[in-house]
């Protein structure tokens, strides 16, 4: 089983490193969502006082408004007033979801192309089948991630000051469990179906509202009653929260109850979601 | 003993038939091929034998393990080469081998002289470290076979081995194929429209068509069942019917008169000819024109599957694959 599962692993890694193209086409999506979205909006920027308005206030006032002001902004934004840094966390689960999607496609193409077929005809344990496109989609989103937050960090993402090797490596497992969940889910949808068009429909019916109903990119509580509701409930917003924690991580605090509950959440789904994903996947590949 | 056997194997896809009661079974050593239009179930039939597709009805085994309940085992005798190409083009035609040689659990070192020399066998030495692809749609057909004799199959199933190939690499193929059942005594069984092919390769060959058997023997004995050679032949000048004067002759079966030409059907033609020839002489008949038309499979299979090309159903799915092998054949 585990010699099957390394060596089909490996097979998809090895088409994935060779083909650049698709690689930086996949970086493509985020950074532009980076650079243009993230850092086009500027929170203080956006409810900064008129100085003529500000010159009317008293003067004691003038000096504690932008103080004000930021921290208001800082509260509801998870602790930091630049809106770059904020989704820059976010977008690092979002990469996550987005490869996750891609195992659905590889599966598509393997299908059509008759390799899996091949492989149904191979004696291999089915389980190393499915097993091994979930592992090559959390190496591949492990690997983004390392990326993106390269990236990220080149265009200006602020860490907190007190942010080392232990938050890395804490934000990097969220996203490992977020990686594992999502990718086992995409497979189970995905294993039965045969045509890219169907799975591409079923990607963006999923993709877009797991994207934005999530905190990834906005606060949840600036968000109507109903879109909360969900937006608890979404893996993105716990594995971004987490993330977030650990890259604002400073000297004035770390909230770590609330990545205890973050990873609580985080390490359910992740169990339940690629356990029930990888058993749903290998029924899909019974005979008919 | 039996290495390949068919007991009323039936698979319905709902309302579908694809096979339909179909018994058979092949020896050790044979190659056995399923000769059918598209759309007939041979590939079906495949996919059964191979585990990929379970039967509906009867039962289907291949070296004595049940493909339904012994899976397992099943599949480590048995190799395919399937319809599609299904080599990775991302990966060099080495990694392709060793990724099969895992998947056959055939331990590295053993897997690396193996692989050496069926590369060699296929002619494929020179472009094992180059990506499949570079490869030519024979040169991956090739591959392709390549892959199914890692692990030294007892039985191997060759699904459209020369679909859209040259003549040249048909030929390599063809000599292969042979090779294998000579040096390894690998029982085969091949699927194919090509009548040639099947003339060609197989011992026997059962021809299939709406998922049921419609005949089932030796190439040669398929030919004869035709009834014989046909003798074509024109007088050098107008003159009355000679049908009657004809069918008279000995050895004659059955004559047609087409305009000026008679069409006279004979068991044996190279013998009959001559004796007709004298006997016309005798008659004072003067021959204008005479020709020998030997059966083809061809026309046995015509003569079982109909004449006119049927519109076969099939998924769309298929036909996509099938459109996507022959474009990657061209590359």
């Amino acid at each position: 089983m585990i010699e099957e599962t390394v060596a089909l692993t490996k097979r998809e890694v090895k088409k994935w490193m060779k083909n650049p193209f698709l690689l930086f086409m996949m970086l493509v999506q985020p950074v532009i969502w980076l650079g243009l979205f993230g850092k086009a909006m500027n929170l203080t920027g956006l409810i900064s006082v008129p100085p003529d308005l500000l010159n009317q206030l008293p003067p004691q006032f003038q000096d504690q408004l932008p103080i004000l002001l930021n921290r208001m902004i800082s509260e509801t934004f998870g602790g930091t007033t630049d809106y770059f840094t904020y989704m820059a966390a976010g977008m690092l689960s979002v990469i996550v979801l987005f490869t996750a999607m891609f195992t659905g496609m590889s599966v598509v193409w393997d299908r059509r192309f008759g390799f899996l077929n091949k492989l149904l005809v191979a004696p291999i344990p089915r389980g190393s089948i499915v097993l091994a496109k979930v592992t090559s989609s959390v190496i591949r989103g492990m690997f983004q991630v390392l990326l993106v937050f390269g990236i990220a960090f080149a265009f200006g993402l602020q860490v907190g000051n007190a942010f080392g090797i232990l938050d890395f490596f804490g934000m990097l497992s969220a996203l490992f469990l977020l990686s594992l969940g999502l990718s086992s889910m995409f497979l189970a949808i995905t294993i039965r179906i045969k045509s890219h068009e169907t799975v591409i429909a079923v990607a963006n019916l999923l993709n877009l509202p797991l994207m934005f109903a999530s905190n990834a990119l906005f606060p949840i509580k600036q968000m109507p009653e109903w879109l909360q509701t969900i937006a608890r409930v979404n893996p993105i917003s716990y594995a971004a929260d987490a993330v977030r924690t650990f890259i604002l991580h400073s000297s004035a605090g770390f909230d770590a109850a609330k990545v205890a509950v973050d990873f609580q959440f985080l390490i359910g789904f992740a169990l339940i979601f690629s356990l029930a994903g990888i058993l749903i996947a290998r029924t899909g590949l019974r005979k008919g | 003993m039996h290495v390949i056997e068919a007991n009323n194997l039936t698979k319905r896809f709902g309302n579908l038939v694809a096979v339909d009661q179909v018994s058979f079974s092949v020896e050790e050593g044979e190659i056995f091929g399923f000769l059918g239009p598209n759309g007939a179930g041979k590939t079906t039939t495949i996919n059964m034998f191979t585990t990929i597709l379970n039967p509906t009805e009867g039962s289907a085994k291949v070296g004595g393990f049940n493909v339904d309940k012994q899976d397992a085992k099943v599949r480590e005798i048995v190799g395919l080469v399937p319809q599609d190409l299904t080599v990775d083009e991302d990966l060099t035609g080495m990694e392709n081998m060793m990724l099969q040689a895992k998947l056959y659990h055939v331990p590295t070192k053993v897997a690396k002289e193996r692989i050496r020399d069926v590369l060699n066998l296929v002619r494929l030495t020179d472009a094992a470290n180059r990506r499949v692809e570079t490869y030519s749609g024979g040169m991956r057909k090739l591959l392709e076979l390549a892959e199914g004799l890692i692990h030294h199959p007892k039985v191997l199933f060759l699904d459209e081995p020369t679909l859209g190939l040259d003549v040249q690499t048909r030929v390599v193929i063809w000599e292969y194929i042979k090779k294998l059942r000579d040096e390894h005594r690998i029982t085969m069984f091949l699927t194919t429209h090509y009548m040639e092919e099947a003339d060609v390769l197989c011992d026997r060959i059962a021809i299939i068509d709406h998922g049921k058997i419609v005949a089932l023997d030796t190439p040669q004995n398929l030919k004869d069942s035709l009834g014989g050679d046909i003798i074509e032949l024109e007088f050098n000048r107008k003159m009355d019917d000679q049908t009657k004067t004809l069918s008279s002759l000995p050895q004659v079966k059955d004559v047609k008169k087409i305009g000026d030409m008679y069409r006279i059907k004979v068991p044996k033609g190279e013998k009959a000819l001559p004796e007709i020839m004298e006997n016309m002489l005798r008659m004072n008949l003067r021959i204008g024109r005479v020709s020998l038309v030997k059966p083809t499979l061809d026309q046995v299979y015509l003569e079982y599957t109909g004449r006119s090309l049927r519109e076969t159903q099939s998924e769309t799915g298929e036909i996509w694959r099938r459109m996507m092998t022959l474009r990657r054949m061209q590359g």
